[in-house]
């Protein structure tokens, strides 16, 4: 136990007389909480429109400003031929052309049906599949309008309708920042923990500075334990910080309890101690630990549920999903501050990461040798 | 020259040497388009959903099936309650959830009128909004089937083309970007941690004592890098055409061009970071911090630059990748000759000038 209280105070002595370290830790928090958040908004609005409007009647004008009313879309180009609406496209001064062909009005009228012509970008398909589809959205209503222009319709629906009500639970404004905020600071926890523990033993392999603690009577625990305990708790200190940013910039507030959230922290925070530990036993030099660590941690992230829905992914990922750390703190961390879940509703999630953590550590003790070469 | 070579061999060596890190590099960009390509999209399909049925009648069972066989959702359960509603959202178990009121069917049949209620989770909006729609259109579909199919007058018909990328597929946004990143990151971020492991380690030393100019040295350690990268590049361009199955829709010569314009301004800036930096970690740091996080966020491919405020979108212009990501798919997807980009190149060229300016300036022959 004396062993370990001393290694404590030199592993963290020498923390804090790192002041680069010291800055990183809290300039990287400020940064990806304050800037990641605001870049990180997948709403789609301001499609950017282009219109080709080859009829110049009423309706045609009536028909685009009701699509730009709407919201979603801005009047960006209104070219004469579909050519050089094409060409507002290629420029990406645009994202989607309506063209409205001659004789659209007349049709319309006359024959009771007019055709009208989309054309998206569709390179983001994301974008694509809701422009277009609000689009036609936007159609059909004037479509609405214009019948109740010409046809009288009875009062009692002649036929039999379904009417669809919504209700948007956890978010009923769909902010898009509850639900990257909390995930982005899983990330940034994630980041901190395997990247910092995992160079600091490699470093002192490069240095040669290991070479004192192989010869000293420290047992390989207590190495283990010495270099993980700090690292821990400076991964804690910065949730904390990240929570304050979260409070007091956003007002994000978990509906559920925060000693949830730390409980599952710190469980997690050993499986990702664990394994930037056990990197840093195969590393040999820092450029490889670094580039290890940066490696897996961005597949961690990437298949994380961070970004994108795991539901999405095929099989085989969702399966890699499972043996993804990351993921179950993501998950844990939406539950907890968007739905209020409690210990109970998270007990798989602990347990899974329990195991996570014995396995990570156990195989990082295993593997250190006190013998060089 | 042979000097100069002799010193290209060397760091060759330093890296060929060195089979894990080697190993990594070319790796990982495949592994990069492989996720990316296959595992990542924003496309919703089996979602988890619960359906709370109080009517339990003909009409609300047709429209059950329908909902469940549909590829975007996957039935979990059957809840009794608002509160089994509840309990199922907060253990994370479904997205959406489907309401039917008692007496679907009479309501239906005698008052032409009923309503279905959907409830969504809306932690993630994106997700929300296309589930509620899509569930929506099943709905609307199995409306029309009971009522007679009559024309209606004044119809507009819409016809929609999605241009460059019918599919919708999520690849043809993704590749553009993996190569920005993937480039940023094997040049910018090894050339200045393997410039500044020298100076750690104290061989930098016998370096600078070395008859070759300063600037010369610096040239040597990024070509090995810049070989890497033009690998890189290949392995990019293979994967995303023959597994993928995006084409290269322009020219391959001018994409290759433009790759290597952006990969020589992506050294320049490993260079200037080198200078700065005393430590491999804070190289790393610096790396990632002014590029990495940068190159993910202001280059547009994962997130929508449109939708930042106006400051943020006036810091994208300084990120090099942005204008490559252009570049890559102006050329790559669009098909687009030079015409179409040379402010964009010309913008590189500028930044790569002004980069090299200021890291040979800075450049010091002697140790501090």
């Amino acid at each position: 136990m004396r062993v370990l209280k001393f290694l404590l105070q030199k592993e963290l002595r020498q923390i804090f007389r790192d002041k680069a370290i010291i800055r990183v830790l809290f300039i990287m928090p400020m940064i990806q909480l304050l800037i990641l958040p605001l870049a990180a908004d997948y709403e789609i609005k301001n499609i950017n429109l282009g219109v080709v409007d080859h009829d110049h009647s009423e309706y045609s004008r009536k028909l685009v400003n009701k699509i730009i009313s709407s919201g979603y879309f801005k009047l960006k180009d209104y070219s004469p031929s579909f050519k050089e609406g094409l060409h507002a496209i290629e420029k990406d001064k645009t994202d989607l052309i309506l063209e409205i062909p001659t004789q659209f009005e007349r049709d319309l009228v006359k024959e009771n049906e007019a055709t009208l012509f989309v054309a998206v970008n569709a390179i983001n398909g994301v974008k694509a599949g809701l422009g277009s589809a609000y689009i036609q959205g936007i159609i059909q209503g004037y479509n609405q309008d214009v019948r109740m222009q010409w046809i009288q319709f009875p009062r009692i629906n002649p036929q039999p309708t379904i009417e669809v009500t919504f209700s948007d639970w956890f978010n009923p404004n769909m902010n898009y920042r509850v639900f990257m905020v909390p995930g982005i600071l899983v990330m940034l926890v994630t980041i901190i923990g395997s990247s910092f523990a995992s160079n600091n033993i490699v470093r002192e392999k490069e240095m040669g500075t290991i070479e004192q603690i192989n010869v000293s009577p420290i047992k390989k625990w207590q190495f283990i334990l010495g270099k993980l305990i700090p690292f821990w708790m400076l991964a804690l200190v910065v949730l904390t910080f990240g929570f304050t940013i979260a409070r007091v910039v956003y007002g994000i507030v978990p509906l559920g309890h925060y000693i949830t959230i730390y409980i599952f922290a710190a469980i997690y925070l050993l499986a990702i101690l664990g394994l930037g530990l056990l990197l840093s036993t195969y590393a040999q030099t820092q450029q490889q630990s670094m580039l290890v660590s940066f490696f897996l941690t961005m597949i961690f992230n990437l298949l994380s549920g961070l970004f994108t829905p795991i539901e999405s992914m095929p099989a085989w990922a969702q399966m890699i999903t499972k043996f993804n750390p990351v993921s179950y703190f993501i998950e844990v961390m939406r539950m907890v501050v968007l739905k209020g879940s409690g210990l109970s509703d998270i007990r798989y999630h602990i347990l899974a990461m329990l195991g996570f953590a014995i396995f990570f550590n156990s195989w990082a003790i295993l593997n250190y040798r006190k013998r060089s070469g | 020259m042979k000097q100069f070579l002799i010193f290209v061999k060397k760091e060759c060596l330093h890296i060929w040497r060195d089979k894990r890190t080697l190993f990594i590099l070319i790796v990982m960009p495949v592994v990069q388009i492989l996720l990316y390509g296959f595992a990542l999209t924003n496309e919703v399909k089996n979602a988890k959903i619960a359906i709370f049925d109080q009517s339990r009648d003909e009409a609300t069972m047709v429209i059950s099936d329908r909902i469940a066989a549909s590829r975007y959702f996957d039935l979990i359960k059957n809840v009794h309650s608002y509160k089994d509603v509840e309990a199922t959202f907060r253990e994370g178990k479904i997205r959406l959830a489907i309401v039917f009121p008692l007496g679907f069917r009479n309501d239906l049949l005698h008052t032409n009128h009923a309503q279905i209620q959907l409830i969504a989770d809306a932690t993630d909006p994106n997700t929300a909004n296309m589930l509620t729609n899509y569930a929506t259109a099943i709905i609307n579909d199995y409306q029309k089937s009971i009522t007679q199919e009559q024309e209606l007058p004044y119809t507009i018909k819409t016809e929609v083309r999605m241009l460059y990328n019918p599919e919708l597929k999520g690849a043809y946004s993704f590749v553009p970007g993996v190569m920005a990143l993937v480039l940023m990151l094997v040049c910018a971020m090894m050339t200045s941690i393997s410039i500044v492991r020298e100076k750690e380690i104290g061989t930098m030393e016998v370096i600078l004592v070395s008859p070759l100019k300063p600037f010369r040295i610096i040239i040597a350690k990024t070509i090995p890098y810049l070989m890497v990268s033009m690998l890189n590049i290949a392995s990019i361009l293979l994967l995303s055409v023959y597994v993928l199955d995006v084409p290269i829709a322009g020219s391959l010569g001018l994409l290759i061009a433009e790759s290597v314009l952006f990969t020589i301004t992506s050294l320049s800036v490993g260079i200037l970071i080198s200078n700065t930096a005393r430590t491999q970690q804070t190289a790393q740091f610096t790396s990632l911090m002014s590029l990495f996080l940068p190159t993910l966020l202001f280059s547009g491919f994962l997130f929508p630059v449109e939708n930042m405020p106006l400051p943020l979108q006036v810091i994208s212009n300084i990120v090099p990748a942005k204008w490559y990501y252009i570049i890559v798919k102006s050329v790559m997807i669009k098909g687009l000759g030079f015409t179409a980009i040379w402010k964009e190149t010309l913008i590189l060229m500028a930044m790569t000038m002004v980069l090299l300016g200021i890291s040979i300036k800075n450049f010091k022959i002697r140790l501090a």
